[in-house]
């Protein structure tokens, strides 16, 4: 005891020390503070950044999760590889800064009236960045080659709209008969099996990029290594090592070289969190892919400026087993269970990340679209609980008589901390004794798809597209992640006649007829909807939030800093100029002084913590 | 006469080595197969048709036993095949990456964790009792209590974000990113060496031939050098084997924490993604690294003990 006691007061007094000896400025809060501010932007009359407040090193550092599967579009999964591939490549359409799709590689288009027959007309001037000149075939031998058995494509799924896709995929049809058309050298035609209005935009995604012919055959699988690789995008790959960096370098071919600012990425896969927070601190990155959940607040405080949280494409939500009691033919005692949760809570002392609470399954900001909203949603929560308490009842519960449930979820410290939450947010208000089951991922879900152990699972969605669609599309009969086992004719219904309407208005309205007959149901207990959250460097400018979270790299470029002399002051021009001028003195201290109150409060919490630890220990 | 001895040894350990080899696969083969979900299941589950191009192009459609056989030819060959997750290379590339940069820091930790540990150890035997031992061996107990998960973070952020004298992660066979990993992989083994060494010391201090080096009036320096270093170190040794192994190997948290391209997140990683390839190449490795190693302590035992004798037991 005695021995421990000794060791804790020796281990304080070791960090004090540490910590003593980092700096003499020692500014916990807070080291980027004597990093230099940028300038205000200048903007010229085009829009562009004037070249005057422009630093003159153009790299970014960009974090990037985990590491790249393969840098072959046609082959690659996952948000991280998606972002070195829209540097790398251009498809037929693209993405502006707010996410828009625009003319990339096909300079407009035609669709038919019936919506099933799109027309490209390819721009007449492209070149690969191996200087060779890109026509219409290579798009045509591109998602040939994507929707071919043999590529083995897991992002084909997203091809599926295209007429014989699914006959292709499954090796009954040869490529050739994949409903891709060459009309002349820079025309071409796709025929979709029916309406799909989200389709522009899946062809700037990079299962739709085109991949040089020759390259490809001459190279095997190794064509998208470095050296290897030609692509069309803004930017070519330099290098790539493993688990340690992806460097790009402008590409002086592509067709808007002139507007692109940026000479160098760097991708850096990063998979943990905190690393990523400690080396965007230390100024080795612009850009981080994420932030861990309990850093929010502190970074919230200390670096407002560079945290950026926006909504994103994606919902998170709990599912019930409706082939298994207690939730077979039992809404009312499911809809109490909906009802017993205060989503405010969960956001702003839970997960705190400034998601939005949630009644519905799409999430907002898709354009043109507006989720259905239940009545509850406008309720107080206290009206909530009083009503689910009633239909806790109905169902024929009781204090004496309390429901026994099974809330599982994958393993993940965010999960969990959900999940205990509305456990006790669901023993406070109706008395249901729920059970905590963590599981690791795969068997997680393997057991929510067999459907016979589990109660409430866990569930989500983070859609690819813009398009309300991909997240209805999961309930329908007998679809593969219909882990619900929902079943509702009315639903599949309206979501056929989604995949055959045509008028853009009359679609939008049948999926919310469709959301709005899900939700009646029961099946799902929405939470929130998701936001990306990262921290950029203020000289990173030019990219604008959006709902995809797609930010390319082509549209950025860093301002220079402030010099000394111009408003502002670094701590760095007070250590270059000993004496210091007097109208400067005061910023630092200031600085000084926060930082310090900062760190005690740090090392205080962690003392009382201590404390508190030892009489648990001896008592 | 015992030099032949050691090299019959040699031989004979090297040829277990080929069926301790075969069951490690066999159970690892089988046993990564057996956990549920595959390297293509995630939350978006993908159409039948697509799932069968896979399957068919990793050759998981085959029955369990012909996938078993498949790959036993292709081991034979050295041939781990391509990775699973990570598309464009095959896992001898990756290992071919991951393992220098291991090796290097494991190393170099491994070295610096020799000479402070044991030079902590008899610097705190020969002062045994007095307050200098204890502070010694206090700190020591201290480097084994806390573990790399919260030294690592606290390096970082005192000498990287704070201080900025070195990166806070990353690599680039710099020596300056070397530094913090080394010395966090280092501390909790300086000090198991440290203890280990300041006991086996303190007990040679104590036998007989010591007392009679002493009697014959040779200088304190040269009776440790000459007479007590050597058996000292026995114990240490026997723990370096090991010790070394699991260095070398690569540590996953070292790795996450520094952003370090090892071998040790391959590992996880592929476990967790069901990156059967890759898990099964690794663990093959690690297999091969541990007996090599346990394999080299034997031969360092026997030099340094004279009470072993591989051709009196042979």
């Amino acid at each position: 005891m005695n021995f421990q006691r000794s060791l804790r007061v020796f281990l304080i007094a070791g960090l004090v020390l540490l910590a003593g000896c980092g700096d003499e400025n020692s500014d916990f809060g807070r080291p980027r503070e004597n990093r230099p501010e940028p300038v205000d932007l200048v903007l010229l009359e085009n829009g562009r950044p004037d070249p005057s407040v422009l630093a003159a090193e153009q790299v970014v550092h960009r974090g990037n999760g985990d590491e790249p599967q393969t840098l072959d579009p046609h082959r690659a999964e996952g948000v991280p590889t998606s972002h070195i591939l829209r540097d790398l490549f251009e498809g037929l359409t693209t993405e502006a800064p707010d996410g828009d799709v625009i003319p990339g590689a096909a300079t407009g288009w035609n669709i038919s009236r019936d919506a099933r027959t799109y027309t490209f007309y390819l721009r007449r001037d492209l070149v690969w960045s191996n200087g060779e000149p890109i026509k219409a075939e290579d798009f045509v031998y591109s998602l040939r080659r994507a929707a071919d058995p043999e590529t083995a494509s897991e992002s084909a799924v997203m091809l599926l709209p295209i007429l014989n896709a699914r006959e292709v995929l499954a090796g009954e049809l040869p490529a050739q008969e994949l409903g891709i058309s060459l009309l002349d050298e820079f025309t071409l035609q796709i025929t979709l099996t029916g309406p799909t209005p989200y389709f522009l935009g899946l062809l700037a995604s990079p299962v739709a990029y085109p991949v040089n012919r020759k390259n490809v055959e001459a190279f095997g699988e190794q064509f998208s290594r470095p050296g290897n690789l030609v692509s069309n995008g803004a930017f070519v790959l330099k290098s790539w090592n493993p688990r340690v960096s992806i460097e790009l370098e402008k590409n002086p071919l592509y067709r808007q070289a002139d507007q692109v600012i940026i000479e160098r990425v760097f991708y850096y896969p990063i998979e943990d969190l905190a690393a990523e927070v400690t080396m965007f601190r230390s100024g080795a990155l612009d850009w981080t892919a994420e932030v861990p959940n309990n850093q929010f607040k502190w970074l919230q405080r200390y670096y407002p400026d560079e945290l950026v949280v926006s909504p994103w494409m994606g919902s998170y939500f709990f599912g019930f087993n409706l082939l298994r009691e207690p939730f077979i033919e039992n809404p009312e005692l499911r809809q109490a269970l909906i009802l017993a949760i205060d989503r405010d809570v969960i956001t702003e002392k839970v997960t705190q990340f400034g998601e939005k609470p949630s009644f519905s399954l799409v999430p907002p900001g898709i354009e043109g679209y507006v989720p259905f909203a239940p009545d509850y949603a406008d309720w107080t929560q206290h009206q909530r609980n009083e009503a689910a308490r009633r239909l806790y009842e109905m169902a024929g519960y009781s204090a004496e008589n309390p429901l026994r449930v099974e809330i599982r979820y994958n393993t993940s410290e965010n999960h969990k901390k959900i999940a205990l939450a509305i456990a006790s947010m669901w023993k406070q208000q109706l008395g249901v004794i729920a059970t905590l089951v963590n599981e690791e991922f795969r068997v997680f879900l393997q057991n929510r798809e067999q459907k016979v152990i589990t109660q409430v699972f866990r569930a989500g969605w983070i859609s690819d597209y813009n398009d309300p669609y991909s997240f209805l599309e999961m309930f329908r009969t007998a679809h593969g992640r219909n882990d619900y086992g929902y079943s509702n004719s009315t639903f599949d219904a309206l979501l056929d006649e989604v995949g055959t309407e045509r008028v853009r208005a009359r679609r939008e309205r049948l999926m919310f007829e469709a959301e709005r007959e899900l939700l009646a149901d029961f099946v799902i207990i929405p939470v929130y909807s998701y936001v990306s959250k990262r921290l950029v460097d203020p000289h990173l400018r030019g990219w604008q939030d959006n709902v995809m979270d797609h930010h390319a790299s082509r549209y950025m470029f860093k301002l220079k800093s402030r010099q000394p002399g111009e408003q502002e002051e670094s701590s760095q021009a007070d250590s270059t100029s000993p004496a210091g001028t007097p109208g400067t003195s005061p910023a630092p201290a200031e600085g000084i002084q926060a930082g310090e109150s900062a760190f005690d409060d740090e090392h205080g919490q962690a003392t009382e913590a201590d404390e508190n630890a030892d009489e648990e220990g001896e008592s | 006469m015992r030099q032949e001895g050691i090299i019959h040894h040699a031989t004979s350990r090297l040829l277990g080595l080929i069926p301790t080899l075969l069951v490690l696969i066999t159970i690892a083969f089988f046993m990564i197969r057996v956990a549920p979900g595959g390297p293509f299941d995630g939350e978006k589950i993908l159409p039948p048709e697509i799932r069968a191009n896979l399957d068919a192009k990793y050759h998981l459609d085959e029955p369990l036993m012909q996938q078993y056989f498949r790959y036993l030819g292709q081991i034979i060959t050295l041939d781990f095949g391509p990775s699973f997750q990570y598309k464009d290379w095959t896992v001898n590339e990756l290992i071919a990456q991951g393992f220098p940069v291991s090796l290097t820091v494991g190393g170099l930790a491994m070295l610096l964790a020799f000479f402070a540990g044991t030079s902590i150890g008899i610097a705190a035997a020969l002062r045994q009792n007095t307050a200098a031992d204890y502070s010694i061996m206090g700190v020591a107990m201290l480097g084994i209590s806390i573990p790399n998960f919260v030294v690592a973070p606290l390096l970082i952020l005192v000498l990287a974000v704070y201080a900025g004298w070195l990166p806070a992660g990353g690599w680039d066979w710099s020596i300056q990113r070397m530094i913090l990993p080394v010395i966090t992989l280092a501390l909790p083994v300086i000090a198991y060496v440290a203890r280990l060494t300041r006991g086996s010391m303190i007990e040679v201090l104590h036998s007989n031939y010591i007392r009679t080096a002493r009697a014959k009036g040779l200088p304190g320096h040269l009776v440790i050098r000459r007479h007590a270093l050597k058996p000292a170190l026995l114990p240490v040794i026997s723990f370096m084997g090991p010790a070394t192994a699991g260095l070398i190997t690569g540590s996953v948290v070292i790795e996450r924490i520094y952003s370090i391209p090892g071998l040790g997140s391959y590992f996880v990683q592929g476990a967790l993604n069901r990156d059967y390839t890759l898990v099964m190449g690794v663990v093959i490795f690690y297999g091969v690294i541990i007996i090599l190693l346990n394999f080299i302590v034997d031969i360092l035992y026997s030099w340094m003990n004279p009470r072993i004798r591989y051709d009196e037991v042979l």
